[in-house]
């Protein structure tokens, strides 16, 4: 087995027995055949890792020597961050964001920027500024979005995991669309400090690794309260790595009959429900339950959702970051920056937002989308009565051809039609592996959990993970 | 559903080009009419989620402590003049 093939935790103690020059250079061989390909990661130089004071000795730590890729819209300090934007162009950060800091206070190495749609707006890896991420089992699919780029940097082994943003599905869905596991965890979990804002009330930062040992190792070192984060949750943070555990015995988990509906794709259904046959032969209870205002939820958060990133973007404005267009009058200045510096996804979503906040439109748009998320909210609490997780799959169908629904926007927003709840909700959700199409693409479960659940969500998921077996197919590169 | 472009990107602070003037319109149509479903729903009694955390006004110690970040702000900054953020003059004499 060559380093680059190893997961996080195996990659650690290879760097602890073997040294990281070993681990470095079989991930650089490997970044440098692939990533003019894949396009999963940004900016990267390989000059950049030789000899420079960013690699010379990780810390000691105990993610002592792993390399981690981070998505392009958390800041890291000293090095260009730019939400796959032109309207962040240059832009360099003060700062590291707060899962950086840790991160690094384990010992872990920034190890390359991963791709994204531009500011998280897609599922598609296609409104990226640096062009699109391809899909590592099918060059002409796309990896999702938007943090494809870090699903498909772990998938094809670039690196051995990856931090992901997560505002509507944008790690779930391209862990699906990848074959690798992705966390989202419960809203305030994570401190967003340094991440740059799209959606306030629903953003969250989560890993995406090859397995769920992996996941939860870096969850243990992400969460937890930060002051700089006044959405930041006080809760004590457990030992996730303490919940890889095979048990499922006496577990309660429900299907939503509503996720399994018109538009999913048959293949993503069987091996959704064979999935569940497991659980319920390992000893878990199998109930079909409602959540009934689900067919609701893609239009709330493109309302919601788009109302707050028009009020986030408004900070671009080529006074304080970024690029600015040189114009006569302030505003006209505002208005040339904005108008070069967006892409075509960026300017559909503020001006979306801008218009179901204005004056005349807030009470028909917003506030009635702020109501429904409510009764949404109300459909989760109702379900944890009777469940303690529930199953479905991460997304209606497999990996899309790159191009397919880039022109028509409402199409490409219903493909995140089954991860869009968990966020409107603020519970924890995770996509895991489970099995493939007869044409070799992955398909992805997803396990909600209870706010605060993470630990559930990582042991139904690791209980199904060692039982199926499958983390080992490598996509034909 | 009809809504004046231009005024929505004007409120935004974008300038759009003709072609994606005639775009946009026709995208946020359709957008705007898949959310109508919303209408339908009776919320009469419900009340809004703006956050789903039970945490309200988080507040810090009103206490001074050392921030020594200006500098790197600054040199972020496309235009700038010493200490200040330079803009394209906002007041006709």
């Amino acid at each position: 087995m060559k380093p680059y093939e190893l997961t996080l935790r195996e990659s650690r103690d290879f760097a602890a027995a073997e040294g990281f020059d070993a681990l470095r250079s079989s991930l650089l061989e490997r970044i440098e055949t692939l990533n003019p390909k894949l396009n999963a990661l940004v900016r990267f130089k390989r000059e950049d890792w030789t000899g420079s004071p960013r690699l010379a000795s990780p810390a000691g730590g105990e993610l002592a020597g792993v390399p981690i890729a981070i998505k392009d819209n958390i800041c890291v300090k000293g090095l260009e961050t730019a939400c796959a934007s032109k309207i962040l162009k240059g832009h360099v950060p003060p700062y590291d964001a707060a899962v950086i800091e840790k991160l690094k206070g384990a010992g872990a190495v920034v190890f390359g920027q991963c791709n994204m749609d531009e500011f998280a707006f897609g599922s598609s890896c296609e409104t990226s500024a640096f062009g699109p991420v391809r899909n590592p089992w099918d060059l002409e699919r796309v990896p999702g979005g938007s943090s494809g780029g870090s699903a498909a940097a772990v998938a094809a082994g670039l690196v051995p995991a990856a931090l992901g943003s997560d505002t509507g599905g944008s790690i779930r869905q391209p862990a699906a669309f990848c074959g690798v596991v992705g966390l989202k965890p419960t809203y305030g979990r994570v401190s967003r400090y340094g991440l740059i804002a799209f959606g306030s009330s629903f953003d969250q930062i989560g890993p995406i690794t090859k397995n769920v040992e992996d996941a939860a190792l870096l969850m243990k070192f992400l969460a937890g309260h930060d002051a700089r984060d006044s959405t930041s949750a006080p809760e004590e943070v457990p030992d996730y790595t303490k919940s890889l555990r095979r048990d499922v015995k006496g577990l309660r988990i429900g299907l939503p009959e509503e996720y399994f509906g018109a538009g999913l794709d048959p293949e993503v259904e069987k091996s959704v429900r064979e999935a569940a046959d497991v659980y319920r032969r390992l000893g878990a209870e199998i109930k079909t339950i409602k959540l009934p205002h689900t067919p609701y939820a893609v239009a709330v958060y493109y309302i919601v959702a788009v109302a707050e990133a028009s009020s986030n973007l408004g900070r671009f404005d080529g006074v304080r970051f970024g690029s600015r267009i040189a114009a006569d009058s302030l505003k006209e200045m505002y208005e040339k920056t904005r108008e070069e510096g967006f892409g075509a996804e960026a300017k559909r979503r503020i001006l979306l937002g801008t218009f179901v906040l204005s004056a005349g439109y807030y009470d028909a748009y917003y506030r009635q989308g702020q109501k429904v998320r409510t009764l949404i909210r109300q459909d989760f609490q109702k379900a944890w009565e009777s469940v303690d997780v529930l199953l479905s799959p991460t997304a209606p169908t497999p990996a899309f051809k790159i191009g397919e629904k880039l022109s028509d926007p409402l199409a490409m927003y219903l493909s995140d039609i089954m991860t869009i709840p968990a966020n409107l909700a603020g519970v924890p959700a995770l996509s895991l592996p489970c099995g493939f199409t007869r044409s070799g693409l992955p398909l992805g479960l997803q396990l909600m959990g209870r706010p605060f659940d993470e630990e559930t969500l990582i042991r139904a998921a690791y209980t199904l993970e060692q039982e199926i077996g499958i983390t080992g197919r490598k996509p034909p590169l | 559903m009809s809504f004046e472009i231009e005024k929505v990107a004007e409120l935004a602070r974008i300038r759009l080009t003709p072609d994606e003037k005639n775009k946009l319109q026709s995208d946020l149509g359709a957008i705007l009419g898949y959310v109508e479903k919303l209408k339908s729903v009776d919320t009469s009694q419900v009340s809004e989620t703006s956050h789903v955390m039970d945490l309200t006004n988080v507040f810090r110690e009103d206490k001074v402590l050392p921030s020594d970040v200006s500098a790197a702000v600054l040199r972020a900054a496309p235009d700038r003049d010493g200490k200040f953020f330079r803009v394209p003059k906002t007041v006709e004499r």
